[in-house]
């Protein structure tokens, strides 16, 4: 230890307990987080893989992971679609009640996915505030389909808001001042100036909102009526085999689930690093 | 900024804020007005009877309890992983902190799961557990555990960046005059990343207050033993009563209108304090 210590090691062992902070970080991060998801694969090891194909690929399970993905796709494009134009409104334009409107788009954070459930059903049932109107015209809402991805919607708005909102800002005037000097109209320059620039954003918000909306479960049981085949989101069906003490069927699908969440979360980060260069 | 090409023409401007008012009120405002309206819709009485009934009371102690245990523990965490992280290099930093924020791609549901394979009756400690008549599922560790799962990398994940941000010249300053490591930690670390500290603190009270999923999981629903605040309101709901429901739900409400405030506060000083870097 005392022969050759290089420069560049020693200067930055000078500030101590390196050796404390590092190793509560690993034990605490084994013992909360990495031991019990192991859990996942242990538990799925015990199984065969004709026991496991059936209860992943069950009709079922299928059309569970066909809704849940389906819902939370079109809630996420529904939040890239008018987030960006309420980051938009929020950074460039002057209205009544923009600051108590910035402070509210952070509201699906911080409230309990069950009051975000049981509000949004009383709102959207056939005679909510809301819902009478769709009832009138025909399209039910709570308990079916689009009920899901109403709040999906409402659980995923902060991301793709909170994403777009910094790069606009950032945005260099100087671009679109030049875009319009080179006799662009406005419309060329957002095209072909201002919404490259946003695009990783736009596709992190995205991932983030559409990543959310397929694990969330307590505001959807509320407003999609749980019918299996019909209006039953993946996590759902989780917990019904935990109820029947289903341990390995929960657990298999539970696998599916987080290889495909943790794929598309990884695939949009690679996705982003090829735009930005 | 404000020649003729560089904004959008007046009618595409107002067109814009509407989109932004209409989307932000259809989803953010009206129900959070829906959930004040239906509490107080059959008077104080009403509203005082279902917030004052012991059972919520009980459920209101037991979220306490939680949020008291799950945020010190992690608020230590962030602490130690962001020394750890922000004030060293060592290889494999960047897996450590995907590491760190993994908690935040897993449902809610399979958050719980995890600890029931742990420590559930079948699980792999559950003979164990039996053996020495200890409960962890359906019990009150188990709340406090999915929590602290579920809010893990909130602190941790404010603070790497700040400090990451602020360097560690003051701190090597302050240990090349003498001072011992913990000296070193309460006067010139601390105070630096006081405000993303509390940052970090708030969003994971939040969270361990509101949690559904994962607490849902894992707590078996005894009324007065392993209800949460959250937990409660579903309960009452499933029941019809309704406004008893949305009465315990405002209570929820207003701490997340409180998170949103504090955190807005917070956010400018955190500003400051990385602007101060």
């Amino acid at each position: 230890m005392t022969r050759s210590i290089s420069p560049a090691l020693k200067a930055q062992r000078v500030l101590p307990g390196f050796r404390l902070t590092m190793g509560f970080t690993l034990l605490y991060l084994s013992l909360i987080v990495l031991i019990p998801l192991s859990m996942i694969v242990l538990k799925t090891s015990t199984l065969s893989w004709a026991q496991f194909w059936s209860a992943v690929a069950s009709p079922r399970a299928m059309a569970s992971y066909r809704l849940s993905l389906g819902a939370s796709l079109v809630g996420a494009m529904m939040n890239v679609l008018f987030g960006s134009v309420v980051a938009w409104a929020l950074v460039r334009y002057d209205f009544p009640a923009k600051r108590f409107m910035d402070g509210l788009v952070d509201l699906p954070f911080a409230l309990p996915t069950a009051v975000a459930g049981i509000a949004m059903t009383t709102l959207y049932a056939p005679n909510g505030w809301v819902g009478r109107y769709f009832h009138a015209l025909g399209i039910p809402v709570a308990y079916t389909w689009l009920g899901i991805v109403v709040v999906l919607t409402f659980i995923g708005l902060p991301f793709v808001v909170r994403t777009v909102e910094p790069v606009i800002q950032d945005l260099d005037a100087a671009v679109e001042e030049a875009a319009s000097s080179l006799g662009a109209n406005r419309w060329q320059a957002i095209r072909r100036v201002i919404l490259p620039e946003l695009l990783p954003a736009l596709l992190t918000g995205f991932a983030l909102s559409f990543a959310r909306g397929l694990g969330e479960y307590g505001s959807v049981i509320f407003i999609a009526g749980n019918m299996p085949m019909r209006t039953e989101i993946t996590p759902l069906l989780i917990m019904i085999k935990l109820e029947q003490f289903d341990y390995a069927g929960a657990t298999a699908i539970a696998l599916v689930f987080l290889v495909v969440s943790f794929g598309l979360l990884l695939g949009v980060n690679v996705l982003q690093r090829r735009l930005r260069k | 900024m404000n020649g003729p090409s560089l904004t959008e023409p007046r009618f595409v401007r107002w067109g814009l804020i509407a989109v932004t008012l209409v989307y932000l009120g259809i989803f953010l405002v009206i129900p959070l007005a829906a959930v004040f309206v239906k509490a107080l819709e059959k008077g104080v009485g009403v509203y005082w009877a279902a917030v004052s009934d012991p059972a919520a009371l009980s459920a209101i102690r037991l979220t306490l309890t939680t949020a008291a245990i799950a945020v010190p523990l992690n608020m230590l965490f962030g602490l130690a992983a962001s020394w750890a992280i922000a004030k060293f290099e060592f290889r494999g930093k960047q897996i450590l902190m995907t590491l760190i924020d993994v908690p935040f791609s897993v449902s809610p549901v399979i958050s719980g799961m995890i600890f029931v394979l742990l420590f559930g009756a079948q699980g792999l400690l559950g003979p164990w557990l039996v053996a020495h008549n200890l409960k962890i599922i359906f019990a009150v560790p188990g709340i406090v555990l999915a929590t602290v799962f579920v809010t893990f990398p909130f602190v941790a994940r404010e603070l790497i960046p700040l400090m990451e941000a602020q360097g560690s010249e003051e701190e090597e300053a302050a240990v090349t005059l003498g001072a011992n490591g913990w000296q070193t930690f309460w006067r010139v670390t601390l105070p630096n990343v006081k405000w993303g500290l509390l940052y970090g603190v708030i969003l994971c009270n939040a969270r361990a207050m509101g949690e559904f999923g994962a607490v849902s999981v894992v707590s078996g629903h005894i009324r007065g033993m392993t209800n949460t605040l959250p937990l409660h309101v579903e309960i009452l709901y499933n029941e019809y009563q309704f406004s008893a429901a949305f009465a315990v739900a405002s209570l929820l409400c207003l701490l997340a209108l409180v998170t949103l405030a504090a955190k807005s506060l917070v956010e400018r000083k955190v500003r400051v304090g990385k602007e101060a870097a």
